[in-house]
């Protein structure tokens, strides 16, 4: 019984070393940079954070295909070294000893990418399977670029401000203008009405004044 | 007759409000985007502190000297350029002439800058900034091409700011961006230059005092970033050995005659506002010396950032080869860190040296990084908005660094445009009950339609050549004949007596000879070695080609001959003018002189005209 077993398990480590090694078919490389992501706040990588990402393998592979066969033991990783990098494959149950194609794995980890990276808290740069690539997302674009709204409201303020000082200015002119008319009609009355020093309403044109150096005497005068 | 008080002499001429706001007139003009971006770059390749021997030489001999020159004319003669030129002499009306479209020709350019610095602040309202990031190609897995390839900071200036095309003979299109900027720059510059210095007097105490507080915030951070002092230690270095070297005092007297924008008519036709009783040489004086002390100032914040700049970049190269590394040889994170890399490497290097050959490293030096020295718009729209992603609230400081560029070409622009109006105001060209608004619009307007040809995708090449023909080779010959002509024509008795009457004191004997002798010499001399060098290459341009082997490297090419032959009409059409006007007045003298009835004009004397 003991050897039966023993030798099930000897099996099954050496068919496992077989399918998960470095540059092995259908075998990952995952690279994750845990410092480099969370600073302070790391965690270390150690057999748990192994089993939650075996379970998240599962958990991408059984969404993927929609069928519930894929377990955590299907997922073997090996070669964990303390760069943290190591190699994963997923084997198929249903099938003798293999493993499923890198395609189908590559399909669903790239579905579930997001999961995956907030299940360990990092990023696409700090958990890195290489050979996947992500597809980048597409920068925020507002409906209206932003550029034009400012430079509406910078020109806006600039008419606003030519338009002001221009009609300041034809206003400034008018007033100049009315008050240099009153101060030349003010002049000209002023003119008109000096006669030799003599402003001409002192002079009442139809009287007249006597010149006292002609008869101021009736009597020296022989009547006509 | 009304008994009115005795009211000084007024002949209608506009005048400033107080005196500072004539000095910050003066001061903003001469203080423009070259402080910023040409005088650091000058004093990095140049040997560091050394530079400002020759610099300061230059200053003294050339700079103020011209300067006291200008402003006493102005004052004296009290009208713009031409005005004042043909007033002096009919012979040298040209040299006005001369100036005034050599001002034409700047504010058409000019201008254009302050339009890419525009359309950079209205894009620094983004989160995250648009020169920060590539944009995606067609399919959405990976960068465009273009931006990946050089760097996204490239790529926005190049692509998306200027659509700039491979070579200068193919126009490209107009880009329809830079036409909405334009108008509005030419909409702020008309806005603030509509009535004269009316409104330019009162728009200067921003534009000229706002740049001077931005500095400031930028000194305190950039002297807080990592690497500023780097840069600072690299700048400022003195190796005396550059001094050795022509160039360097070539470049001295070149960068003094054109950061106090002197030739340009401008300086005559603010000091012509002035009152005639005014110390013009303490102004002369002032206004130099800030104008030099604001280099250097400006030098500071831009040295600490371009330092900070550099260390990042060599922190990215290490880190990168840290990474490389790492991976390679699966090390634990953090077992390697920039301190100890140079240890590591040559651990590594003697145990496995086919692998870290077969990793490619990249040699990360710092020196490298701050030799990489860049002058112009290139500074200003490459390297410092890429430093300024790295700064903590970029869009604070891209806000602040545009504004200062906009404030000081902006002050500048005063200048320029005050240099193109007061003579077109005196000659009388709009009947004189038109309002002033309608002159300043008018040559607002042909401004904006003739620099629309700058927004095409190859206007930035153009714009490079009116920077190196037209407003450069004519400032000189402009400037050397005003001297000659004031000295010798209306001759140096009269002008000392002049002098002394506005300043209240006798000439010193430093003007006498550096007017006399020295400045004219030294322009001489300048003029030759400048010219001397442009003839020694066929004039040359460098060209952003995506499609070029060496890309992002900038593709040297030669200017085909239609626009060498335009290089050269730029250069020669405001020298020639002096000329010109002498002769066709020597014409028209010979046949006045046949005629007994003329009567030759009165002698000119500054105090005649005003006492």
């Amino acid at each position: 019984m003991l050897r039966a077993l023993l030798l099930t398990l000897s099996v099954v480590t050496i068919a496992h070393a077989e399918l998960c090694k470095p540059d092995a078919q259908n075998a990952f490389k995952v690279r994750i940079s845990i410092k480099t992501a969370l600073g302070d706040n790391a965690y270390a990588w150690d057999a748990n954070e192994e089993y939650l990402f075996k379970a998240m393998v599962a958990f991408a592979m059984r969404r993927y295909s929609s069928n519930n066969t894929t377990q955590i033991s299907n997922v073997l990783l090996c070669n964990v070294t303390d760069r943290v990098s190591f190699w994963f494959v997923v084997t198929d149950s249903s099938k003798n000893v293999t493993t499923v194609p890198g395609s189908e794995v590559e399909a669903a980890i790239r579905m579930n990418r997001n999961r995956i990276n907030s299940a360990f808290l990092l990023s696409d740069k700090t958990l890195q399977f290489l050979k996947i690539t992500s597809t980048l997302s597409p920068p925020v674009e507002p409906s209206t670029p932003v550029w034009l709204i400012v430079f509406g409201v910078v020109l806006c303020l600039i008419v606003a401000g030519i338009v002001f000082l221009i009609v300041s200015g034809i206003q400034k002119r008018k007033k100049k203008n009315k008050e240099s008319t009153e101060r030349e009609n003010l002049e000209e009355k002023v003119e008109v009405t000096l006669e030799n020093g003599i402003p001409c309403e002192a002079l009442d044109l139809k009287a007249g004044h006597i010149n006292g150096v002609f008869g101021a005497d009736d009597e020296r005068f022989t009547s006509l | 007759l009304s008994a009115t008080p005795e009211i000084p002499k007024e002949d209608g001429r506009p005048k400033w409000d107080n005196k500072f706001q004539y000095i910050l007139s003066c001061i903003g003009f001469a203080v423009g985007l070259g402080n910023v971006w040409r005088f650091p770059y000058l004093c990095q390749i140049h040997g560091g502190g050394a530079f400002l021997i020759p610099y300061f030489i230059a200053l003294l001999f050339e700079g103020i000297p011209l300067l006291h020159l200008e402003l006493a004319l102005g004052q004296c003669l009290r009208k713009g350029s031409i005005g004042a030129w043909n007033t002096i002499s009919p012979y040298l009306g040209g040299v006005g002439v001369g100036s005034w479209m050599v001002s034409v020709l700047v504010s058409l350019y000019y201008n254009t800058v302050l339009t890419w610095v525009m359309w950079y602040f209205i894009n620094s309202f983004q989160e995250p900034l648009p020169w920060s990031v590539c944009p995606l190609n067609e399919n959405r897995t990976g960068f465009n091409e273009e931006c990946y390839e050089s760097t996204a900071v490239n790529y926005f200036w190049y692509r998306k700011t200027l659509n700039i095309t491979p070579d200068i003979a193919e126009s490209g299109t107009i880009q329809w961006w830079l036409i909405l900027c334009l108008a509005t720059c030419w909409a702020v510059v008309y806005l603030c230059t509509i009535r004269g210095i009316e409104t330019t007097g009162k728009a200067i105490y921003v534009t000229a005092i706002f740049p001077y507080l931005v500095l400031t915030i930028f000194l305190i951070q950039g002297l807080t970033l990592p690497g500023a002092t780097d840069g600072l230690i690299y700048l400022f270095t003195p190796n005396l050995n550059t001094l050795k070297n022509p160039r360097v005092w070539l470049d001295a007297a070149t960068q003094i005659f054109f950061s106090l924008s002197l030739a340009f008519g401008g300086l005559i036709a603010f000091a012509s506002y002035n009152p005639t009783k005014n110390d013009c040489e303490k102004d002369a004086v002032t206004v130099a010396i800030v104008n030099s002390m604001t280099s250097l100032y400006a030098s500071i914040p831009v040295f600490s950032v371009l330092g900070f700049k550099a260390t990042t970049a060599y922190w990215d190269c290490l880190d990168r080869n840290i990474i490389s590394i790492i991976n390679e040889f699966d090390l634990p994170e953090e077992s390697i860190m920039r301190q100890n890399y140079t240890s590591w490497i040559s651990f590594l290097n003697s145990s496995y040296p086919e692998k870290i050959a077969g990793l490619k490293l990249k040699s990360c030096d710092l020196q490298e990084f701050l030799d990489q020295s860049v002058s112009g718009t290139g500074l200003a729209f490459i390297v410092f908005t890429q430093a300024i992603i790295l700064m903590p609230g970029s869009q604070a400081w891209a806000i602040l660094f545009f504004i200062m560029l906009f404030s000081l070409g902006l002050s500048s622009m005063f200048g320029n445009i005050e240099g193109v109006f007061t003579p077109l105001l005196e000659l009388r060209i709009i009947p004189k009950s038109a309002p002033k608004e309608l002159l300043s619009g008018i040559i607002c307007l042909i401004s904006f339609l003739v620099a629309l040809c700058f927004t095409l995708g190859s206007g930035s090449y153009w714009i490079d050549i009116f920077d190196r023909y037209a407003g450069s080779v004519p400032l000189l010959v402009i400037a050397f004949f005003e001297v000659i002509g004031v000295m010798y024509i209306y001759k140096i008795k009269r002008f000392s007596k002049d002098v002394e009457w506005m300043t209240g004191r006798k000439l010193n004997l430093y003007w006498q000879i550096t007017w006399r002798f020295i400045s004219p010499l030294l322009l001489l001399i300048v003029f030759m070695a400048f010219v001397t060098l442009q003839m020694q290459k066929p004039p040359s341009y460098t060209a952003w080609n995506p499609k070029y082997e060496g890309f992002p490297m900038k593709e040297e090419k030669v200017y085909p001959p239609w626009v060498q032959a335009i290089c050269v009409l730029l250069a020669a059409f405001p020298c020639v003018c002096v000329p010109l006007v002498a002769l066709f007045h020597l014409v028209k003298q010979k046949r006045r002189s046949k005629d007994p009835s003329f009567v030759p004009p009165e002698v000119f004397s500054c105090q005649g005209a005003n006492s």
